[in-house]
């Protein structure tokens, strides 16, 4: 029998996935398969010029050379690469949206309901600019013309092949190469679409860019690829929002984020992801394989990653920072939540190679269900980092005696003046805790919402204003319709 | 004259706490303006008695009926019960890590109104409201901003209590020994806190182990509790009988 609290958790978690709707749109698909001929058809309908073809094409036959990795503590079925769909566009009037009116209504009412007025935020002089990327195409990217007028490049993928193609080629591939990892070559080979962002020497970005990803189609795989620059004292802080339908297979997602700080620069990437986490069964939802990595290119440059992980039946996914720079900064700040059937293995890697790096991972993890929920971490300095520092704290908490919480911490100290240092708790939510809450008025469900929102505030406050806001709401924290 | 109804009313109250017998067969009435002290040694079933009124699931009640203003509390969970207007300020407050004392009260405090269909307040007006309630207390402003108990020193932490509860206007309030770990001058902070919430709708239900803290609360009756039953009751001057005879009569006749 569950407990109260688990109770309580059941209804803020797993409640009622609110995304799991399905726009009724026609899309342009590719059927169901993966060849060389596939990842040559996808760079044609793209209209890419050949040395992305080729780039590709080396991706796609390295990619057959490599299985599947197996040292991440989740398990399930083998993925039959030959079931899915490599690509899917929603179909249009016009083949490229020139502005918002040119949209599919339906796909902007989808964005709505997702949260992401476009049409909105076109109009108010907002605080985000947003690229929202579609089963695998970007349709609408806001605010273009006032960024642009900084000389700040915010796109599509496919848009910056076009319009930079010089910029792509100099940083595609320079921080995740083709040949990094499984998931990450399978994304160079096939990759449909995804955001491009550069930002101009001394330029500080005025304001949040943002990215919306939705798998929309079934049987669809969603293999984005973000690439992002900042220039010499360059600033920005981009977000990330993920939704998919509720759907009984599960959908596959294998991006790619590469992140490149020159000298000075600054770059603050948050994400929020809640693709569908399957039902409580594990019947259905996303497996995300993800490949996020920053590079610390220049010297005190600083790259900061904050995540709330609140979907996907499975999550492999460790955002890393190479600090090349001297003084450069690398930042990770986490919070997995798995309820269920869920399973979590995520964490970061911290590689110092610059004189007088630093790094910070705060990392959170709340288990319930069934659920395991791994960190893993690296910490590496190699033998010319002098006066490396970091500082890494891993905190669980347990909710209900059937799930699990691990820690597999790695460090790799190669230079002596290196300090490091690893804090680590694991704790159970307390019946105490809870009673004490229902005694001053809060039900069980609100209970436990505090107390996890309390154990996450160290992350929850690097988030940008509106996006903690949502992340607060995505663990429960609104009091709506949870009284009466 | 019509006769009101009684604040509380206990009648037969049996419960047990992990399969062990605690309170066997307690009968009392609290009317509203009344405070009442129950007085016991270790072990007599003085802090299971606040747990069951307040609903903690870890207590079971066994037997009899609780009536709170007329209505059976069995069909009332924890939250409910505190909605209705039952405080129970706890002998050994919990920590709250991450979350701060003024968000924790003020979502306590919104829950209530909202259960008593009012509007919830705005930050303006729970800011009054922190203002005027404060004083009462001599509560520091940086514990209200700190995280709920956490690093609150013993004394704190029971001034939080009584500020939470003079937040929360509850009607019945029940004091689970207070006293314990005060010294004589965070005694007197609380008591004149508790005094200051005295009034002719609201009841109190004092527990503690020491005459000490009825000399700053005065009871209008008291009660010995002992072996999970109340042996005596009577007047304020039963408690100053207690102190000089203490417990170790009635364990005795119980023997």
């Amino acid at each position: 029998m569950k407990s109260e609290t688990e109770k309580g958790f059941d209804g803020l978690a797993d409640g009622e996935y609110k995304y799991g709707f399905v726009t009724d749109i026609e899309s342009d698909s590719l059927s169901p398969g993966l060849n060389e001929g596939v990842v040559r058809e996808i760079s044609r309908r793209k209209q890419e010029p050949e040395w992305l073809t080729e780039w590709r094409v080396k991706a796609y036959r390295h990619w057959t050379t490599l299985e599947q990795p197996t040292w991440a503590k989740v398990e399930f079925p083998p993925i039959d690469y030959q079931a899915v769909s490599y690509y899917s566009a929603p179909k249009q009037k016009i083949d490229a949206p020139k502005s918002l009116d040119e949209v599919d209504p339906e796909l902007l009412e989808t964005y709505e309901k997702l949260g992401i007025p476009l049409r909105e935020q076109e109009a108010l002089a907002g605080v985000v600019a947003v690229d929202a990327v579609f089963d695998s195409v970007s349709v609408a990217t806001t605010f273009k013309g006032k960024l642009e007028e900084m000389g700040i490049v915010f796109c599509s993928f496919s848009e910056a092949v076009k319009e930079h193609p010089e910029l792509v080629k100099k940083y595609l591939g320079s921080v995740v190469p083709y040949k990094d990892n499984y998931f990450a070559t399978l994304n160079s080979a096939v990759f449909s679409d995804g955001s491009f962002c550069y930002i101009p020497k001394g330029v500080r970005c005025p304001m949040e860019l943002s990215t919306y990803f939705r798998i929309n189609a079934a049987n669809t795989g969603q293999f984005e690829r973000t690439l992002l620059i900042a220039d010499e004292g360059a600033t920005v802080s981009y977000l990330e929002g993920c939704t998919a339908p509720q759907r009984d297979e599960n959908q596959l997602h294998a991006a790619v984020v590469e992140l490149i700080a020159h000298k000075d620069a600054q770059i603050k990437y948050s994400t929020v992801q809640n693709w569908y986490p399957g039902d409580k069964d594990g019947k259905g939802g996303i497996y995300n394989f993800v490949t996020k990595r920053g590079h610390c290119r220049g010297d005190h440059s600083k790259i900061s990653w904050t995540q709330v992980e609140t979907g996907s039946a499975i999550t492999w996914k460790y955002p890393s920072c190479i600090l090349k720079g001297d003084h450069s900064v690398g930042e990770f700040y986490s919070v997995a939540v798995t309820n269920n059937l869920q399973q979590a293995d995520t964490g970061t890697k911290m590689i110092h190679i610059g004189k007088n790096t630093s790094s910070t991972i705060i990392s959170k993890g709340i288990s319930a269900g069934r659920a395991q929920n791994s960190y893993r971490g690296m910490v590496k300095v190699v033998e010319g980092a002098e006066n490396a520092r970091n500082f890494s704290q891993c905190d669980s908490m347990l909710i209900g005696d059937r799930c699990g919480a691990h820690t597999f911490p790695y460090i790799d100290i190669n230079n002596p003046t290196a300090q490091v240092e690893h804090e680590a708790t694991t704790t159970k939510i307390g019946e105490e805790q809870i009673f004490y809450c229902n005694q001053r008025g809060l039900d069980t469900e609100e209970a436990v919402n505090l107390i996890v929102n309390g154990f996450c505030k160290e992350v929850f406050k690097e988030l940008p204003m509106e996006f903690a806001v949502e992340a607060q709401k995505l663990l429960g924290i609104s009091l709506e319709g949870s009284v009466g | 004259m019509e006769k009101t109804m009684a604040l509380l009313e206990i009648k037969n109250l049996h419960a047990s706490v992990a399969g062990n017998q605690i309170l066997k067969g307690i009968n009392l009435t609290i009317n509203p303006g009344e405070v009442h002290a129950i007085m016991g040694p270790n072990g007599s079933g003085k802090s299971t008695l606040s747990n069951v009124l307040a609903g903690n699931e870890a207590y079971e009640k066994t037997q009899g009926e609780i009536l709170f203003q007329g209505k059976n509390l069995d069909d009332l969970a924890a939250h409910e019960r505190a909605c209705a207007g039952i405080f129970l300020a706890f002998q050994y407050p919990v920590e709250i890590p991450g979350i701060s004392n003024m968000y924790f009260l003020k979502a306590a405090v919104n829950a209530v109104r909202e259960s008593r269909g009012e509007e919830p307040l705005d930050a303006m007006d729970f800011l009054d409201l922190v203002e005027e309630k404060k004083k009462m207390v001599q509560i520091r402003d940086d514990l209200l901003e700190r995280a709920v108990n956490s690093g609150f020193s013993g004394g704190e932490k029971k001034r939080n209590e009584i500020f939470q509860m003079a937040m929360l206007e509850p009607r019945l309030g029940i004091l689970d020994e207070t006293d314990s770990g005060l010294d004589i001058d965070a005694l007197r902070i609380v008591s004149d806190g508790v005094n200051a919430l005295r009034g002719s709708d609201r009841g109190f239900l004092v527990i503690t182990h020491y005459q000490r803290l009825l000399d700053y609360i005065v009871p209008d009756f008291v009660h010995v509790l002992v072996n999970g039953q109340i042996v005596k009751s009577g007047g304020k001057e039963l408690a100053l009988e207690l102190e000089n005879e203490g417990y170790a009569s009635w364990n005795g006749e119980q023997q």
